[in-house]
């Protein structure tokens, strides 16, 4: 089972991705005020990357099953 | 139409349903057929993550700080991408070793340490405290508030109602009632409670449900979407602010982030439900995703509901904290109003229930069980049943622990906002990270390291979090924040060493985990763990590799026969062992014989108590339970545990006695090295030698030929005199590279061996004729003994003449000219022949007697009576009497001659008889 | 007068070629079988040189040379060594213990004349 093998890297390189763009310096980048489709850009940008690592998450781990 | 005894009723009649559920759910797994043997219960029970901190406190965070209440949340989702690693690991650790607790985790990882297990149990009641106050705050507030419908009024300030007065009171009270009911209904070894675990994954759907019905009625409902309330607030200078960098800047962002991260593993509800609870490993993979998604989907509408409350009660006066409840009821959404209280309702209970069970367990378990236990108190043996007693310690700790609540929420809740209280907790409990994180990757650590660490940790948490709670209350002088201790202002709490930038969490979690890494690194690597932390270390450590066939070992009280029992302790103590100590057991419970014995508990504690001796307690434990275990594949599973484990023990044992092995190969390659050197040094010396042997004879035949060359007019007298030397010197060196060669041959094994059988009479006279000549000329006289009847040998021939000569020749050279006697004597002695050569020469200095059975080395050193001859004769004649099994030395007293004598085996005469060479020698004429 | 010579070797056939060349270059030849017997002919009469085998029973040759060197009274007494071990290092130890010249057996009869004179040559004698 080759792919079950890299589930643990993978997911351990999600959460380093998670760690670096929901962290200063790459936040702050976001910190200007201001909007995206009327939703302020910090906050998109923090549940948009949430989202992403939900979706990451989900695919690693719903693809070793099957 | 909400009165207050609406409110009771709906209250009780959800943890009524609550408790419907959980009985449900024990009647299933009963019956085995479980209804939280799902992923998705599993994820929805993890939610128990969000109290009522999550449900009022972060749209409260939320209008103060904006995003900043979202690094709580954030920072599990990250830490749930390492569960594969960690709680994977932890599980895993937990099953192979039954711990039921964090303090039961460290304690057993650690040695087995009851100080660490009451050390940690003591952190976690303390860290939590505070935390659980929070939710009596919570609930006690959501209900006063709700209560006042249509008005909204803010709670009195905690303390300030008589106590039989204040609603945080009774519902402490009902929270304890509900969690001994749910919590210590049965005692389970395991700690496993399947109905509670149903309950609360129901109730992380009602609060999601309620906080979602609740977001969607204020962001759709009074606003026309999220658009229009970032709108609306964009236009107030204050709520935009709260769109942008979260308040504390950046440092608190990643510190909430790092001690959310710790706290979902380490908060004692958390590692229940996601370690204790977990009934399979491989739910763990669905919660991976599902978890973070409810996270996510509970927080969608935070920031629209702060923004949305802060825009409707724009004129201040009711807390962010409550505008989950007030809002709806600002609107006279009655029922929407108490679905909310519900909601929050659900997330307090589910906390509270689960937290006091946890620490209830640790607290039984790990603080007072071993007290008992050491004060005698309990006398164990007389007891039948311990059930009673435990479960009677577990309520009453339930109970202390919401008292300990309640009083915190009087003393000291006032002063925080329901997030910075929680915070305080997380604090507490992220102690824990280094002594299990370290313990589950690192063998080094020690317990002396954790209980440093420990300290350490709780003591800078104590100073810089729990002891400003108090001050900020009142309790202690206000002095103590803002100078420091006795005016010291560098121990000031909240500025310790003069830090100062970050909040006062971030500034409490940074020294505390500094001081607890470094105490628990630092005193760790100055000792090394003992035999039993060691071998505790190993287990946890290489948990995936020690124990595949674990996993699915479902524990449950119960007998076992013990035709059983006996086999599996005999396997460990040796089966004579075993028996012996059953019958002994059995004559002491009054039985005949080991037969007699009941399937009942005792016997089963006796086996575990037998087998721990031999393999330790965790292991007995497993070993045991597993055999009790009611599926028939058990043993076999069991079996094959102890097969492992007594691999590993053998393989342990191989590893030592492989180690002594090494060192003593090592011992004698160094022996080796040196003898080889010796070896060397000894073959530069031989050649050397044979350099030397080699060029003296060549050295006379050189120069007397360049003489003979050189001078025609030399006498011929001196010409004769003179060739004749050549003439001998060249049959020496003929001789010299003859035995050389002989010699090489002999030592590699390549020497031509005609082995028949002689008649050591007829060898001695065929070695004296051939000698004849040198006797004569020395004017020495040989005289032979025959041995009657002829000794028998098995030899070579023409070698054993070559021995012979070699003696006869030496003998007649150190012989006296004219008076010198010779005598060769073979006597038979039991299985074997002596030949005795005795002269009367000068005889051999002791120091010589064995070197002159060396290579080159020749007896004897006065120039005139220097022997003349190579050096290598009795080192070859040596060989040879070696190759037939015989010896050959020299026994001598200086004046008194030398007696050269080599012994062979006999060869018996029936063997004789058939000789391997027809020619026997006993045929030849003598 | 003729140059006295002391032959110090335990191979007779040694000993007997280097007397009768030495003789008939007309030196005055005293033999010694080994390094002490050496000593004490020197003591009775010394030589104007010595020649020394190294391999000898009691005393070696390196031995015997030293001794000779560590005597003020023998200061101009020659040595000449031979050796049956042709080996580098065995010379340099020869030379080091204080030998004018050194050979190898076998060696040749007329290099060893040639040495000879050579050490008893006049100017070598003195230092």
């Amino acid at each position: 089972m080759k792919r079950s093998d890299l589930t643990g890297p993978r997911l351990a390189a999600v959460f380093l991705l998670g760690s670096i763009l929901l962290n200063y310096p790459i936040l702050s980048i976001f910190a200007p005020l201001r909007d995206v489709a009327g939703i302020p850009l910090l906050y998109a940008y923090v549940f948009g990357v949430w989202c992403l690592l939900i979706a990451l998450m989900a695919f690693i781990v719903e693809q070793r099953r099957g | 139409m909400l009165q207050g005894w609406v409110i009771v009723l709906a209250s009780v009649a959800y943890l009524g349903v609550l408790f419907a559920i959980a009985t449900f759910g024990d009647r299933r797994a009963e019956a085995g057929r479980s209804i939280i043997a799902n992923p998705y219960i599993y994820a929805l029970s993890l939610a128990v993550y969000c109290t009522t901190w999550t449900f009022y406190g972060s749209v409260g965070r939320a209008a103060s700080s904006g995003v900043g209440f979202l690094p709580v949340y954030l920072g599990p989702t990250l830490m749930v991408a390492l569960w594969w690693f960690v709680l994977r690991k932890l599980i895993r650790v937990s099953k192979a070793h039954r711990i039921t607790s964090l303090a039961d985790l460290v304690a057993s990882r650690y040695g087995k340490s009851q100080l660490l297990g009451g050390l940690v149990t003591v952190i976690a009641v303390l860290g939590v405290v505070p935390y659980i106050a929070l939710q009596l705050k919570a609930i006690s507030g959501s209900f006063t508030i709700l209560a006042h419908y249509p008005e909204i009024v803010m709670p009195a300030k905690a303390g300030a109602q008589p106590v039989l007065q204040d609603t945080a009171l009774y519902i402490a009270v009902l929270l304890a009632a509900f969690s001994v009911l749910f919590g210590t209904r049965h005692l389970d070894a395991t700690e496993r409670h399947e109905g509670l675990v149903a309950a609360i994954a129901f109730e992380s759907l009602v609060k999601l449900v309620a906080f979602l019905a609740v977001g969607s009625f204020v962001t759709f409902g009074l606003f026309d979407g999220f658009g229009d309330i970032f709108r609306l607030a964009e236009a107030v200078p204050r709520l935009r602010a709260l769109m942008t960098v979260p308040a504390g800047g950046y440092a608190t962002w990643v510190f909430l982030t790092f001690l959310s991260m710790l706290s979902i593993l380490f908060l004692p509800r958390q590692f229940q439900i996601s370690v204790v609870e977990n009934v399979d490993e491989r739910h763990l993979e669905k919660a991976t995703w599902l978890f973070p998604l409810y996270l996510l989907l509970i927080n969608v509408f935070v920031l629209p509901l702060a923004l949305g409350g802060l825009l409707h009660f724009s004129s201040g006066g009711v807390d962010a904290d409550t505008f989950v409840l007030t809002l709806p009821m600002a609107h006279r959404q009655e029922a929407l109003a108490l679905l909310a209280y519900l909601g929050g309702l659900s997330a307090g209970t589910g906390m509270v229930i689960v937290e006091t069970i946890a620490l209830s367990t640790m607290v039984c378990n790990d603080l007072v069980m071993p007290l008992l236990l050491r004060q005698g108190w309990l006398r164990l043996h007389q007891r039948r049943d311990l059930s009673g007693v435990l479960l009677g310690i577990r309520r009453l700790a339930i109970a202390a622990i919401l008292l300990l609540g309640y009083v915190y929420f009087r003393v000291a809740s006032e002063a925080y906002a329901l997030v910075s209280i929680g915070l305080i907790s997380f604090a507490a409990v992220a102690q824990f990270a280094p002594a299990v994180l370290g313990g589950l990757y690192w063998k080094g650590a020690t317990r002396a390291g954790a209980v440093a660490g420990l300290s350490a940790g709780f003591a800078v948490w104590v100073y810089t979090l729990a002891l400003p709670s108090l001050a900020k209350s009142g309790w202690l002088p206000a002095g103590f924040l803002t100078s420091g201790p006795f005016g010291l202002a560098l121990l000031r709490p909240q500025e310790l060493f003069g830090l100062t930038g970050l909040d006062e969490i971030s500034h409490g979690v940074l020294w505390s985990m500094l001081a607890n890494m470094g105490a628990y690194v630092g005193v760790s690597l100055a000792g090394r763990p003992g035999a039993a932390e060691a071998n505790q270390a190993a287990l946890f450590v290489d948990v995936f590799r020690h124990t595949a066939g674990l996993e699915r070992a479902r524990l449950l009280r119960g007998g076992a026969p013990v035709q059983d029992l006996l086999p599996l302790v005999g396997r460990f103590l040796g089966p004579e062992r075993a028996r012996d100590a059953f019958a002994a057991y059995a004559r002491r419970r009054g039985l005949p014989s080991p037969e007699a014995l009941p399937a009942d508990a005792d016997v089963v504690h006796f086996a575990e108590t037998q087998l721990a001796g031999a393999i330790g307690s965790a292991s007995a434990r497993v070993v045991v339970a597993s055999l009790v275990q009611e599926e028939p594949p058990g043993l076999e599973e069991v079996m094959d545990i102890l097969d492992e484990a007594s691999q590993v023990r053998a393989y342990s044992r191989e590893l030592e006695q492989k180690s002594r092995e090494l060192e003593a190969a090592t011992a004698e390659l160094r022996l080796a090295n040196a003898r080889l050197q010796e070896l060397d040094r000894l073959k530069d010396d031989f050649m050397s030698t044979v350099t030397h042997e080699l060029r003296t004879p060549l050295t006379s035949i050189r120069a007397f030929s360049e003489i003979l060359l050189d001078d025609p007019r030399i006498r011929l007298s001196e010409r004769k005199r003179f060739l004749s030397i050549v003439v001998k010197e060249t049959a020496r060196l003929t001789r010299l590279i003859n035995q050389m060669l002989d010699m090489a041959k002999i030592e590699s094994g390549n020497a031509e061996w005609r082995t028949t059988l002689l008649d050591l009479n007829e060898v001695v006279t065929e070695a004296a004729e051939a000698t004849g000549q040198l006797f004569r000329e020395g004017q020495v006289a040989l005289t032979i003994h025959p041995a009657t009847p002829p000794p028998l040998v098995l030899a070579d021939r023409d070698r054993l003449i070559q021995v012979l000569i070699n003696l006869l020749s030496n003998a007649v050279k150190f012989c006296p000219a004219g008076a010198g006697r010779v005598e060769v004597q073979p006597v038979v002695e039991g299985g074997q022949v002596r030949v005795d050569v005795r002269d009367n020469g000068p005889g051999i200095a002791p120091a010589d007697r064995e070197t002159i059975f060396e290579k080159f080395r020749q007896g004897g050193d006065t120039l005139t009576a220097k022997p003349r001859g190579t050096g290598l004769g009795l080192p070859i004649s040596r060989r040879i009497v070696e190759h037939f099994g015989g010896r050959l030395w020299v026994e001598s007293r200086p004046g008194q001659g030398a007696t050269f004598s080599f012994v062979l085996p006999l060869e018996a005469p029936a063997t004789g008889a058939e000789p391997s060479d027809p020619a026997t020698a006993a045929a030849r004429p003598l | 007068m003729a140059h006295r010579i002391l032959i110090v070797d335990d191979e007779p056939s040694i000993v007997i070629s280097l007397q009768f060349l030495m003789a008939r270059e007309g030196y005055q030849v005293a033999v010694a079988g080994d390094g002490e017997a050496a000593l004490q002919a020197m003591a009775a009469s010394p030589p104007d040189l010595v020649i020394l085998d190294v391999m000898m029973p009691k005393l070696n040759g390196f031995d015997v040379c030293q001794r000779i060197r560590a005597e003020p009274a023998w200061k101009a007494v020659r040595v000449l060594m031979l050796t049956a071990k042709g080996r580098e290092v065995e010379m340099a130890r020869g030379l080091k213990a204080g030998a004018d010249a050194y050979l190898t057996k076998p060696f040749s009869t007329k290099e060893l004349v040639a040495e000879i004179r050579r050490l008893l040559a006049p100017g070598e004698g003195t230092p």
